[in-house]
């Protein structure tokens, strides 16, 4: 995991702290974050694996379309982490390459 | 597209009408005859069953109503190999063809039974042999070990594959324009001239002429055949198609109904309807190809959906194609088909041939004469 602190909040609205377990770290965000800003703001890089040639990604177009933030939360895999708001104890984890089917039901 | 930046010729030897997989396999296969050839494309806004379509290379069950047309499908199938090494060595571009066989999975008992006896009837027909075994749940099993219990069997044809149709059409492209062939967005055709053994295309973005002329404009021939007389009642069926994300590979061969593609993608389809020029999606058809989809696959029941699409079959009356020069204005040739993909190496081979040269194809082409809907 690379950590790129790069992005800041910005002053807003108060709002409840949320903590989430981001990669089996403890991540402080906050209530209406998305799982993708939580997880960038925590400095994780790469937040998935692609699914062809295992190539790092991050999230893109923040707005649900480009389906670049794919991640692993609460053990479903290639969850949009954009459209996904944090709860409270949620499990993050990078979404390695493409999911895999078999075995999750057979 | 570059060949918009070099202005169009003005004149051909052959015109192909048309630039989906039927009109560029056409053009490609003539081309390679020595002829000039130019495809005239409409443009992005064609209804464009060469993108929307499913990517089957598929024989099982082609042409019960004509062995003519199970022969010519079953011709292709045996020269798609060569077609798609031709491709990839000049292009460089994997076009993913896989012909290790394909299923057709049925539900129900009576759905196996019924396609059986469509199978053998079709193995009469064909005294060179018709190749296909029906499979109980168990022996399907064993060769697609996530079917679902609910699943009464499936036919397997050994000669079946899929393709990624999409980057067979810029193979196709590539390779046209490579060996000298120029590939022109000239609007709608609006007319068709014959004059003194030529033909004059009148297109919205300029005139054109040609000595021969071949209409492979899928649901636009039905407008331009009586230009040059020949009759194509083609009506336009739609299909739609869900896509899943991309999961690591499960479903190891091509069925009839879903199929995963090399990069691990979930395409499933197979709805029919006739809804006229309507490209659209529906809930409810598509709500039936994922309840149909997750029977056949449960491991498909928590995937995600990403895409879905409309996209229009090409069908004559009776589904077979129209393989037919005009009698009124030699040199004018019509060609149509449903199955763009399966028989794209037909086409750029001996339908090309036929075209370019005259020389009859192996299979019969008199069975593909638009008369036959007259009778």
């Amino acid at each position: 995991m690379v950590e790129d602190l790069s992005f800041k909040r910005l002053p807003c609205n108060e709002r409840a702290a949320v903590e989430i377990v981001v990669e089996g770290r403890k991540v402080i965000a906050y209530e209406g974050d998305s799982v993708a800003a939580a997880v960038m703001h925590a400095g994780l890089r790469p937040t998935r694996k692609t699914a062809l040639s295992d190539v790092g990604r991050a999230p893109y177009c923040m707005m649900g379309v480009c389906f670049e933030c794919l991640m692993n939360i609460n053990g479903k895999a290639n969850i949009q982490a954009c459209m996904t708001e944090v709860r409270e104890g949620m499990v993050i984890t990078v979404q390695q390459g493409a999911r895999e089917l078999v075995g999750e039901i057979r | 597209m570059t060949e918009s930046m070099r202005s169009p010729r003005g004149s051909s030897e052959v015109a192909v009408i048309g630039g989906g997989l039927v009109g560029l396999c056409i053009a490609l296969g003539i081309q390679r005859q020595g002829l000039e050839v130019t495809v005239y494309d409409e443009g992005d806004i064609a209804l464009r069953a060469s993108r929307g379509n499913f990517g089957l290379v598929w024989v099982q069950g082609k042409g019960d109503n004509l062995p003519e047309y199970a022969r010519i499908t079953r011709l292709s199938a045996k020269l798609w190999a060569g077609l798609a090494d031709d491709l990839t060595q000049h292009t460089g571009i994997d076009i993913q063809l896989q012909q290790q066989g394909g299923l057709f999975v049925c539900l129900t008992e009576s759905e196996l039974q019924h396609r059986q006896q469509m199978l053998a009837a079709m193995a009469q027909e064909h005294p060179e042999g018709y190749p296909f075994e029906v499979l109980d749940l168990q022996q399907l099993r064993e060769m697609m070990p996530d079917i679902g219990p609910e699943i009464a069997g499936a036919t397997w044809g050994p000669e079946d594959g899929h393709v990624n149709p999409l980057y067979l059409m810029h193979a196709l492209v590539n390779r046209f324009e490579s060996l000298g062939g120029q590939f022109v967005n000239a609007g709608k055709v609006n007319n068709i001239v014959p004059q003194s053994g030529q033909f004059l295309l009148q297109a919205t973005q300029g005139t054109f002429s040609c000595n021969k002329v071949v209409l492979a404009a899928g649901l636009g021939n039905k407008e331009l055949g009586p230009m040059v007389g020949i009759e194509a009642p083609v009506s336009p069926n739609r299909g739609q198609v869900l896509i899943a994300e991309r999961v690591r590979p499960f479903i190891n061969y091509p069925t009839g109904h879903v199929r995963q593609t090399v990069e691990g993608t979930v395409q499933c389809g197979d709805s029919k309807e006739d809804v006229g020029l309507d490209t659209g999606t529906t809930t409810n058809i598509l709500a039936q190809i994922a309840r149909r989809a997750i029977t056949m696959f449960p491991l498909l029941k928590d995937v995600n959906l990403v895409r879905s699409w409309g996209a229009l079959r090409i069908m004559t009356p009776d589904g077979n194609p129209i393989y037919q020069q005009s009698e009124q204005y030699p040199g004018a040739y019509l060609v149509t088909c449903h199955s763009g993909v399966t028989l794209a190496a037909a086409h750029s081979g001996p339908i090309a041939d036929w075209i370019a040269t005259g020389a009859n194809p192996t299979v019969d082409l008199e069975a593909f004469h638009g008369r036959r809907f007259k009778l």
